[in-house]
């Protein structure tokens, strides 16, 4: 809040009674449009007991659990492949050989400008990868390209004396990056790296579009059902809350992580990332 | 190479339907994102919690997830509307809620002073936005606004999963037909090439032109 206040007077009496009608206006229109949303729902008949009754059964509660692992299990697998990758790629990036850092800059330019979906489909449908494998692996090249610029950013993002005082104190490249920058960088562009991985955990959706049996695909599965009536509003109604709910999860330790960050004496040389994902125009330096 | 050629009208046909959906999707995108960030800022409490909740929920959205809701959940309520609409409504609505944190945190980079100073002169809430703040706003925000736009283009590719014509999709019918599945997706990921590579040159003739770094 006290970013903005500069965009408008303290409201005295009379603009906060304006505001407040303002403001409960809005408050109304926001309400009814619910109302009509739920009406909607009702008047389609998304609440009737059939509709429901599937989550009842063991079976389908099985289904989705299985369903939500897996989409887990994807999501561990691509984060991890993708911190290594990003890892390497980043030291291609700031190595002093001329190949290394030319090839590990196309490979990156490349996988970051490429659709990630694009990829998915390439491995599983031109490499005839299992579903998982493939998923795993599209993920991996693009989510590490992006962190491959975000190790780069936040090595550069510590300041100079830091490096060029290691350099005086004799140590060697490899010693002053492990010893000195990487820890900085790491630090300071964790939020980023955590909002990466948001992205990785949305991105394992579409795992549904190679028919990989994550949760969206269980959903789907219970929502072409005849036997219950199509249930397909009820499906999404317990799948999205589920969803969104771990990746504000994983949002929301980004950004407290980032306040952590900041207030640490550790990053003292270095700005700490706000906990947004990789925003970097291909090509910009 | 004949992949391309033989092909040509069917490429050129996707090519475009990622064109066209990037682009109508960029411009609601843009304009809800406009509006969500002047939610986000507004001196009224409620319009800062719609703005919050919207950002707050969409961008933590999996993109499959919405597009899935969309096309296949609206029809329910009886809308029926071709699947171009419901993806550029998916994929606007989508980005919108990136926009609006970029064009947030552009604004949040304007210095304090400037707008004290503009509301000093007695200029009102919309006139210390529209005519001073933003102004400045838009010169820092043109590179991330560009790389959400990439994303955006990048993002259409799901689309052409949910039955829409557009770059991705040309696979499935080439394949049938019995060409080089390698070669089919080279030529693919040259027309993603060029539309991201497009986009990221006019920003960054936009960035040259306007850009001024804070």
């Amino acid at each position: 809040m006290t970013e903005s206040t500069a965009l408008y007077d303290i409201p005295g009496p009379h603009a906060r009674r304006r505001h407040l009608l303002y403001g409960i206006a809005s408050t109304v229109v926001i309400l009814a449009l619910a109302g009509w949303f739920l009406y909607l729902l009702f008047d389609t008949e998304q609440f009737t007991s059939t509709k429901w009754s599937p989550f009842l059964y063991e079976g389908i509660q099985e289904l989705l659990l299985k369903g939500l692992g897996n989409t887990l299990k994807a999501f561990a697998y691509a984060s991890v492949l993708s911190l290594a990758l990003g890892a390497v790629l980043a030291a291609g990036r700031l190595s002093e050989h001329r190949v290394l850092r030319w090839t590990s800059t196309l490979f990156v330019e490349f996988f970051r400008a490429m659709p990630v979906l694009v990829m998915i489909f390439f491995i599983f449908v031109a490499l005839k990868v299992q579903p998982l494998p493939a998923l795993v692996a599209g993920l991996t090249l693009y989510n590490g390209s992006v962190l491959a610029e975000v190790f780069r950013t936040g090595v550069h993002a510590v300041a100079r004396g830091q490096g060029e005082a290691a350099y005086a104190l004799g140590m060697r490249k490899t010693q002053v990056m492990t010893y000195v920058l990487v820890p900085q960088a790491v630090r300071a562009m964790l939020p980023a790296i955590i909002s990466q991985l948001v992205v990785a955990l949305k991105d394992t959706s579409l795992g549904f579009l190679i028919t990989y049996e994550e949760f969206l695909h269980a959903g789907k599965l219970i929502a072409s059902n005849l036997d219950y009536d199509l249930p397909f509003i009820p499906v999404v109604l317990v799948i999205a809350p589920i969803y969104i709910g771990m990746c504000m999860l994983l949002s929301w330790f980004a950004t407290w992580v980032a306040r952590r960050e900041r207030r640490s004496p550790k990053t003292k040389a270095v700005d700490v990332a706000p906990a947004d994902p990789g925003t970097l125009l291909p090509g910009a330096q | 190479m004949d992949v391309l050629t033989d092909n040509f009208s069917l490429y050129a046909e996707g090519f475009f339907g990622t064109v066209e959906l990037t682009v109508y999707s960029s411009a609601l995108a843009l304009v809800l994102g406009f509006v969500m960030a002047s939610f986000r800022v507004a001196p009224v409490g409620s319009f800062r919690v719609f703005g919050a909740v919207w950002v707050a929920v969409l961008r933590n959205t999996p993109l499959t997830l919405l597009f899935f809701a969309v096309m296949l959940g609206l029809p329910r309520f009886g809308l029926v509307l071709p699947f171009e609409v419901f993806a550029v409504l998916a994929l606007g609505c989508y980005t919108s809620a990136f926009i609006c944190e970029v064009l947030r945190s552009g604004i949040n980079t304007v210095p304090r002073g400037q707008g004290e100073a503009a509301r000093s002169l007695g200029m009102s809430f919309s006139q210390t936005l529209g005519a001073v703040v933003l102004p400045q706003a838009f010169r820092t925000v043109i590179p991330p606004i560009g790389s959400t736009l990439i994303a955006l283009a990048k993002n259409s590719a799901i689309a052409g999963a949910f039955s829409v014509t557009e770059l991705l999709g040309t696979y499935k019918t080439l394949s049938e037909l019995g060409y080089n599945i390698v070669w089919t997706f080279v030529w693919i990921a040259v027309g993603y090439l060029i539309i991201t590579l497009t986009i990221s040159a006019i920003f960054h003739f936009l960035e040259k032109r306007w850009g001024v770094a804070r």
